[in-house]
């Protein structure tokens, strides 16, 4: 039995911190039994909703930590932050769709190369997404 | 920041990539490659991604842009060594890298550049 792995918090302010954040995704998502393919999805995943944090919020937070459902195990990344916030969550999820700088495929995508992706904001307020993948 | 060896090597040039590329470190990379290009006149641009463990859609769109600012300097792009991960990740992300041409490895990247290079002049 392997040694339950705990939380990681990593705050994201700065560029660095992206790469500090998809390493540290990785490196739980093979110590949880994902392969090469899975640890790719879920590392760049997370280096495009930490990029979002600093792009329109600023600063925020991704908590890495393994994930059960039932029998199911995975990993769960929730990425928080006190920005602006989403108005319209389903516009920003068309394809194409961007209102910064991007290329409007960053949460379409996330979403694809999840198995569950979860988008809470309020104006003002700030933005939660949760995303999941599941070993299979 | 550091700087990222270019080779030059006869009508080409070839960059190979760190394995963790910040978004500064990427937007240097399309400095240093256009001002090599423009010292060097070089007709071929190698990009060698092979040590990268993940291209997201910013890096991405700094390599798609580098190759369209190549080809306004009348260069040839190939990128070369996307990891079987990374070339599944993209296409699930959607990015599509139209306009730049890709090769196994920097060798069959110099055979396809080369007879590109010789078929034009």
């Amino acid at each position: 039995m392997a040694p339950e792995l705990l939380p990681i918090r990593v705050t994201i302010q700065r560029e660095e911190d992206i790469i500090r954040a998809r390493q540290q995704g990785r490196d739980m998502a093979r110590s949880l039994g994902f392969g090469a393919v899975d640890q790719s999805r879920i590392a760049t995943a997370i280096s495009e909703l930490t990029r979002n944090i600093l792009r329109y919020a600023g600063t925020g937070t991704a908590i890495l930590r393994p994930a059960t459902q039932g029998a199911r195990r995975g990993i769960e990344i929730i990425c928080e932050d006190e920005g602006p916030g989403i108005s319209d969550i389903p516009f920003v999820m068309q394809e194409g769709v961007t209102t910064g700088k991007g290329l409007g495929i960053g949460l379409p995508g996330t979403q694809r190369l999840m198995d569950e992706m979860k988008i809470e904001s309020q104006v003002g307020q700030g933005t939660t997404v949760t995303i999941r993948k599941w070993l299979r | 920041m550091a700087q990222i060896p270019i080779i030059h090597l006869s009508d080409v040039l070839i960059v190979t990539t760190q394995d963790a590329i910040s978004d500064t470190d990427a937007l240097d990379l399309q400095d240093q490659i256009t001002t090599a290009i423009e010292r060097t006149g070089a007709k071929g641009l190698i990009i060698d991604i092979s040590a990268l463990d993940i291209v997201d859609s910013f890096l991405g769109r700094m390599l798609n842009d580098i190759a369209a600012m190549a080809r306004l300097m009348g260069t040839k792009t190939a990128l070369v060594g996307i990891q079987p991960a990374v070339a599944i990740t993209l296409i699930e992300l959607g990015l599509e890298l139209r306009g730049i041409s890709t090769a196994l490895n920097v060798e069959q990247a110099l055979r396809t550049l080369g007879a590109r290079i010789a078929r034009q002049t």
